[in-house]
């Protein structure tokens, strides 16, 4: 009897398995980013090109670098909801414009409403590479310090936001040196790594 | 006739020829992205250890997607300015994780990834052993006894009869 039944269990755990498998997305990696400091990059300014802007300049402050350009189609699913962020001043959101020309980024903006407080041009993509981007759109949530707290690959969802991303900006704001702890149980809430 | 329609050929062919001469002449090899073979040897080596993270059952070397174009001139100036292959590497999972390797680092997380397919292998091997041990004593010659031996004969010979006897249907 027993015999018979084995097969059955190897089924049962493979379609568990297999279960799990469907509801885990292939494009979602890791990122080796968390809680590491933000790469140091010092690239023009898209609305004043001849100043530049620096993730230095945001010491001090909770903020998130929007990975982002003309180009990208999701770009625009997620660009509706960044923009009532900006009007409720949820946290300042910084773009960096990654592989564009600055007219054509300029001209999406114009047309789309604009969300950012400052955007940098990343126009040969060597700061996207320094943050390991695969795809756009990322966004990277920023300390203080300057260190990455945590990732959102591909287009920012309003329950993402509401349940991952604010939960941990709160937390920041709370306190001067992150609590990694805390920080790290807050991030279980989010679908992304 | 014949001949002179050949003589025309002939001709032409050898015109036609002679226009191509200027072309031939100033046609050349492609020139290859970095005119240092060796370098591109190296090149191509290394992006061949890193997925590309947008298509990514291609590694970076195989892929021409923008993003493995961009990292691929990476690793080329990276071996220009004399890097090692590690280095190289380690550059590359510090910004886009292990997942870029093609082939898993050898760690903790990992072992059992590595060491899966020899434990199954075992594991069959053990499963394997034992049922022909099983099968040996399940074939192990038992001679029929007396009794067994007149039974089979009547059996077979009812069952010749039966067939001569011929009420089967037509096969």
């Amino acid at each position: 009897m027993v015999r018979y039944l084995i097969p059955l269990f190897v089924v049962l755990i493979l379609g568990v398995f297999l279960y799990r498998g469907l509801h885990l997305d292939p494009r979602e990696v890791p990122s080796p980013f968390i809680n590491k400091p933000a790469p140091d990059f010092s690239l023009q300014r898209l609305h004043d090109m001849k100043s530049t802007f620096s993730n230095k300049d945001m010491l001090g402050k909770v903020w998130l670098l929007n990975v982002w350009a003309s180009w990208c189609v999701a770009c625009r699913e997620e660009h509706p909801l960044l923009i009532s962020m900006a009007r409720k001043n949820m946290v300042p959101i910084y773009g960096l414009n990654y592989k564009d020309a600055p007219r054509d980024a300029q001209g999406w903006l114009d047309q789309h409403g604009d969300p950012y407080v400052e955007n940098a041009v990343d126009y040969k993509g060597d700061v996207g590479i320094n943050y390991g981007v695969y795809g756009v759109p990322e966004t990277f949530l920023i300390d203080k310090q300057g260190v990455i707290r945590h990732k959102v690959i591909g287009p920012l969802t309003s329950s993402e936001l509401k349940n991952c991303v604010m939960p941990i900006v709160n937390e920041l704001n709370k306190t001067e040196q992150a609590n990694v702890a805390v920080i790290t149980e807050l991030r279980k809430q989010c679908s992304s790594t | 006739m014949f001949i002179d329609v050949k003589i025309k050929q002939t001709i032409t062919v050898l015109l036609l020829l002679l226009g191509l001469l200027p072309h031939l002449a100033s046609a050349k090899e492609a020139v290859p992205l970095a005119s240092d073979t060796k370098l591109e040897k190296r090149v191509d080596d290394i992006t061949s250890e890193l997925r590309c993270l947008v298509c990514q059952n291609q590694t970076i070397a195989d892929s021409h997607a923008e993003l493995a174009i961009d990292l691929k001139n990476q690793v080329r100036g990276m071996v220009a300015k004399g890097q090692t292959q590690d280095q190289i590497v380690d550059y590359m999972v510090k910004r886009y994780g292990d997942f870029v390797r093609y082939r898993p680092a050898m760690k903790p997380t990992t072992y059992l990834l590595w060491g899966g397919p020899f434990i199954l292998l075992v594991l069959g091997m053990v499963v394997l052993i034992l049922n022909l041990k099983k099968r040996k004593i399940i074939i192990q010659d038992s001679p029929l006894s007396e009794q067994e031996t007149a039974q089979l004969d009547t059996l077979l010979h009812a069952d010749s009869g039966a067939v001569s006897g011929g009420e089967g249907k037509p096969s």
